[in-house]
């Protein structure tokens, strides 16, 4: 996802060097709540585990890997104002010392991982802790969630920068889906693994996870007579009983991935895809209307079967899921192999 | 905290390169990058000329070709995209080798392949040239917000370590015959990364103790000095020189 010199023109560079500086300029601000004086080590260090955890690659499918981008998983743990601190000095020294995305970009990559990713991330988890009961574990399911809207969002992002300033004749229905697609595949990665860290660090130090302050009950001591009153303050630290297992965390993204395709799918451009497209163009869509399998329910998603939309893109999602089970079984070997690679890069 | 902290794309040096201001070379690198960025497309004579001029800056730093080329692996999955987007493009096509190839996107794909690469081997000549206490500096004289340096430098001066730590716990894993084989055993892997954020935060809770305790007030001291009107000369060269072609061809 980091963005290299040259992707977008020399305009949209400049205007989202502009929003990226903003949204540091008030985060720089913010931060001093959240972290009192001690930002400067706390928010480095922070960043230096967010650079280490954006190591954990992936596999997504053939050649295409995720990383982890940790945005919602930062503003979870630290809080989003340093989240987006962390994000962005991670983003500036991968730029300006290991050549990983472009100095022109370094606008567009904050806004988009740094900003987008952490906003989107941190307003998910927040709604979502609305509505589930008042104690740390809930934080765990409502992380994963943020985490899997934050990657598909600062996809969709990144399409409408390219449609602006991208250069490229691609169309935009195309262009969209194929984010989209990959997105919400490495947004459930990114989902599962950020679950699972919120969960450990809430098992072991509940204090530490910022979007998970207030949400202890207060300790009441009951009376002799029966009657409660508030224990005073202790530095006790709380059991570890909040750690979640995987398998709801699956389904659950699952389903929420589902119900991104399901509905979701209905508001999508109906814009011919690519393909689709230059085959208009140069007039031979009329040959390949008797395509094999023209008559099959799915085709042309789900429009020939008189099958909505919404159901096509359920779908799909299924059989993506599969196929990316499929990749991850394939690959798995290779993870020693790459995790040398990794060290050799290094 | 002074040795042993560079970071390992770091090649020590005493070319004209390496004593330029690092402030210096940020903006001149940022110039020069913004000039490929502007280049039309269609000229490509002028994108051999700034690879041209990259290869002179690459000499007179004396960095090996072979150093650059393999740092250039960052630039991969951008590489990937601009070979697709000749196929998924549309308008007119053209035939090339028996595929049939969108005009557009072939040139859309030179496009980011040229200036992507070019934007790339410029940062590598910074990284090697520059080390991470010059370049720190040069940022805070670049009106960079103090803070913001100063979390770029507890970053840089622990990843290493927090990354050490990381692989330490790979190898525990590993040595105990763990291997990651599904997704069902992302939780162990996630168990590691909640371990290893647990760690760096309460390490960042003692560095800022320990640096209390050392008479720490808010804020670090400058160290360098600003630099004269030949470095900003020498700093100049590369990117006037890449302006001037961008006016060669444009005219």
């Amino acid at each position: 996802m980091h963005v290299p010199d040259g992707f977008l023109n020399a305009p949209t560079s400049v205007a989202t060097g502009a929003v990226a500086a903003a949204g540091v300029a008030v985060a720089l601000r913010k931060a001093h709540d959240e972290l009192d004086e001690r930002t400067a080590p706390l928010a480095g260090l922070t960043a230096a585990f967010v650079f280490a955890v954006q190591m954990l690659n992936f596999p997504v499918g053939v050649g295409t890997s995720g990383h982890l981008m940790g945005g919602a998983l930062a503003a979870v743990l630290v809080g989003p104002w340093t989240a987006v601190l962390c994000l962005s000095v991670v983003l500036l020294v991968q730029g300006l010392l290991f050549a990983d995305g472009g100095l022109t970009a370094l606008g567009t990559n904050i806004s988009l991982i740094g900003i987008t990713t952490v906003v989107v991330g941190w307003v998910v988890t927040r709604a979502v802790l609305a509505v589930l009961p008042k104690r740390p574990a809930s934080v765990v399911p409502a992380s994963t969630v943020g985490a899997l809207v934050s990657v598909p969002v600062a996809a969709l992002v990144f399409v409408l920068l390219f449609a602006a300033g991208g250069e490229a004749s691609l169309s935009f229905g195309t262009l969209t889906a194929s984010m989209l697609g990959w997105h919400t595949l490495i947004g459930i990665g990114e989902a599962v693994i950020t679950g699972l860290t919120v969960s450990a660090v809430v098992a072991v130090r509940p204090d530490l996870v910022y979007a998970a302050r207030g949400t202890r009950a207060p300790l009441q001591l009951k009376r002799p007579d029966g009657t409660l009153m508030p224990a005073p303050a202790s530095p006790e630290p709380e059991p570890a009983a909040a750690r979640a297992s995987v398998r709801p965390l699956l389904i659950g993204g699952g389903l929420v991935a589902l119900a991104l395709a399901g509905i979701v799918s209905f508001f999508a451009s109906a814009n011919p895809d690519g393909l689709e497209y230059v085959a208009e163009d140069n007039g031979f869509l009329e040959t390949a209307r008797d395509h094999a399998f023209g008559d099959f329910a799915l085709a042309d998603y789900g429009e020939v079967g008189g099958i909505p939309v919404g159901l096509a893109g359920v779908l799909g999602v299924a059989v993506v899921l599969a196929i990316g089970a499929v990749m991850f079984w394939l690959v798995r070997s290779r993870s020693a192999a790459q995790a040398e690679l990794e060290d050799v890069v290094r | 905290m002074s040795g042993g902290h560079g970071h390992a794309l770091y090649r020590p040096g005493d070319s004209a390169v390496h004593r330029l201001p690092a402030h210096v070379k940020v903006l001149a690198l940022l110039a020069f990058a913004l000039v490929v960025v502007a280049t039309p497309r269609e000229r490509f004579l002028a994108f051999g000329a700034y690879a041209v001029l990259l290869g002179v800056v690459a000499a007179i730093a004396h960095v090996p070709a072979r150093v650059i080329v393999r740092r250039m692996v960052v630039e991969l999955p951008f590489v990937a995209f601009a070979l697709l987007l000749p196929v998924v493009s549309q308008g007119p096509r053209v035939d090339v080798l028996g595929l049939s190839l969108s005009e557009h996107g072939l040139l859309t794909g030179w496009n980011i392949l040229a200036k992507g690469t070019l934007g790339v081997v410029a940062s590598i000549l910074l990284a090697a040239t520059t080390d991470v206490r010059s370049l720190l500096a040069g940022l805070r004289r670049l009106k960079v917000p103090d803070r913001l340096v100063e979390i770029a430098s507890f970053m840089i001066r622990y990843a290493d370590v927090v990354t050490g730590d990381m692989r330490r716990m790979r190898i525990a894993r590993e040595s105990r015959g763990f291997e990651a084989r599904h997704l069902g055993h992302a939780r162990v892997v996630a168990q590691g990364a909640g371990a290893l954020f647990v760690r760096s935060y309460e390490r960042g809770e003692r560095v800022h103790l320990a640096m209390l305790s050392r008479g720490y007030a808010g804020s670090m001291p400058l160290t360098t000095s600003a630099a004269s009107r030949a470095d900003w000369l020498r700093g100049a060269a590369l990117p006037l020189a890449a302006a001037v072609v961008l006016t060669a061809v444009m005219l």
